[in-house]
């Protein structure tokens, strides 16, 4: 490449670099992104590398993906439905699982996003490079992980005679708040993860508190009238509420659950994004 | 402080004032049971450490420098800083051309995937595009003569192996500016004599240079200037035979003749 006359294009991509103390802990937002942007090639590879790793690109491999969540469905459907004594709707089976395969996507999102920044470390230390690709890769991983648990779904949906219908044009929606919000959490437990090695090893308690005070175990409109006010600090309850309502409802999610979800998608998000790029720089000598 | 003619009247590397503070922690492995079960002892766990202080230098383009120093001198920070990894805290570094970086601390590889798949990834990382990468992955490889090794995953690499690949990811990205840190014994005797080679005809072809070693050998051999770094300090720059002679005059004297100089 040396050998090429400087183009503008190389002028901007990476000839020439200036390097200067980051602005209140913050590197220059626009040649960041534009950095990111330019590398996202990255960031699926090493998703596609990891997977391919861990034989997830096999069949059996996927068939492992959908066979673990659906065997957790099940336990929890036996948990609630025979043990909790209380009759459920018919559609409840199918709610469950909905419900369990998107919360997995989310909390997957955020259990190899929180590893993303460490185990990346070597790499850290050699390259220049928007670090923010990493926990975007995590993310993007565990939505592949997650497509194929939407196809079982989609056959539940079938067999449990749900309604299909343009309603189901609010799934992508639902889908890019669940997304932002995992990338977020993705985000902030990579950040924390540098400096509480042990952070991960708490995740998995939170996460299983967590799953019980989202509505999947039951449906967001049969909570008790007492715990109303508090459901909405549950960053899940909008968007799983919204989740429920759009596949098992079959009618378009209600708009104060919906809002819900994007100020705490988008919150998280800005506030993931923020935190990470403000401990970015320390990466290098932390890890 | 220029001086060789150079085609664009700037430097490839221009670092001013450049300060680097970072803190670190004291702990081997921070964990937020420490810092529970530590909380309300007045204990600390974080030092700030000024690796690089106050230092101006330039490289133009087509220059060989060699930076020594001893051990915590703020060598590989300064590698660092200017490969773009660590920003300054203080102070201004412009760079202009390809940087390719070849620094001592790990290489930037993950021992559970092949080696192929590492170049690949580190080369993405890197900014190269695929194409790019598909075009130099062959040089790549033939270089490193790795072999079927290439395709399996790097844990089963011997150290000799590890740096004969990553030195031939560095000197095959056709860098303008090659950053070496302490990465001159890779492999063998026979791969050693290549890399050499290799690093000369960059040198011959203008390609800029800085290069951290211990071997001042190597300093005096292939450097065309040389500086000196002590305690994140610049000491001298200069002649690389007269900073190496002033380098070992110094440790052989111990600190004191530096301390008084210094003030």
């Amino acid at each position: 490449m040396s050998s090429q006359a400087i183009s503008p294009e190389d002028e901007y991509l990476g000839e020439h670099h200036v390097y200067e103390p980051h602005r209140a802990g913050l590197p220059k937002m626009r040649p960041y992104f534009r950095e990111l942007w330019r590398r996202k090639a990255f960031a699926f590879e090493l998703s596609h590398t990891e997977m391919h790793a861990a034989n997830t690109d096999t069949f059996f491999g996927q068939a492992w993906l959908v066979i673990n969540p659906l065997l957790l469905a099940s336990v929890y459907f036996v948990l609630v439905e025979i043990i909790g004594g209380k009759s459920q709707p018919p559609t409840f089976f199918a709610h469950l699982t909905s419900g369990i395969f998107l919360f997995y996507f989310v909390s997957g999102s955020m259990l190899s996003g929180a590893s993303s920044v460490v185990s990346g470390g070597r790499l850290i230390m050699n390259t220049s490079f928007p670090k923010m690709l990493l926990p975007i890769s995590a993310t993007y991983t565990a939505f592949r992980r997650f497509l194929p648990t939407l196809a079982v779904y989609a056959v539940l949906h079938v067999l449990a005679g749900l309604p299909i219908g343009p309603h189901l044009l609010w799934v992508p929606v639902v889908l890019l708040e669940a997304s932002c919000f995992a990338l977020g959490l993705a985000m902030l437990f990579a950040t924390m993860q540098v400096y509480f090695r042990d952070a991960k090893s708490f995740l998995p308690y939170g996460v299983r508190i967590w799953l019980y005070l989202t509505p999947v175990l039951w449906f967001a409109d049969k909570a008790p009238k007492r715990l109303l006010p508090i459901l909405p600090l549950n960053p899940l309850y909008g968007i799983m509420g919204s989740w429920s309502q759009v596949l098992i409802e079959g009618h378009q999610p209600s708009k104060y659950l919906l809002a819900l979800g994007a100020a705490w998608s988008l919150g998280t998000l800005l506030a993931g994004g923020l935190y990470f790029m403000s401990r970015e720089r320390e990466f290098a000598v932390r890890i | 402080m220029a001086a060789l003619p150079e085609p664009h009247g700037r430097p490839a590397i221009s670092v001013r004032d450049l300060d680097i503070t970072y803190r670190v922690s004291l702990e081997a492995r921070p964990t937020l049971k420490g810092a529970i079960v530590r909380l309300g002892r007045p204990h600390k766990s974080i030092r700030v450490v000024e690796a690089v202080k106050d230092v101006s230098f330039d490289v133009p383009k087509g220059m060989v420098m060699g930076v020594i120093g001893a051990n915590g001198a703020g060598k590989s920070t300064l590698m660092r800083a200017v490969a773009g990894i660590l920003p300054p805290s203080k102070g201004k570094i412009e760079i202009h051309g390809r940087v390719s970086t070849l620094l001592a601390l790990g290489v930037g590889f993950n021992g559970a995937l092949t080696g192929r798949e590492n170049v690949v990834l580190g080369s993405l990382a890197a900014g190269l595009s695929r194409a790019e990468i598909e075009h130099k992955y062959e040089e790549i490889a033939d270089f490193a003569e790795l072999g079927d090794f290439m395709d399996m995953p790097m844990r089963t690499y011997s150290s000799g192996m590890y740096s004969r690949l990553a030195f031939s990811v560095a000197v095959n990205m056709d860098p303008d500016i090659l950053l070496i840190d302490e990465a001159m014994s890779a492999g063998d005797a026979k791969f050693r004599e290549k890399a050499s080679h290799r690093m000369s005809d960059l040198a011959d072809n203008a390609g800029t240079m800085l290069l951290v070693s211990h071997a001042l050998g190597t300093i005096k051999d292939m450097c065309s200037e040389a500086i000196w770094l002590h305690k994140g300090a610049l000491i001298q720059r200069g002649d690389p035979d007269e900073i190496v002679a002033a380098y070992t005059k110094f440790l052989k004297v111990g600190e004191t003749a530096l301390t008084m100089e210094d003030v």
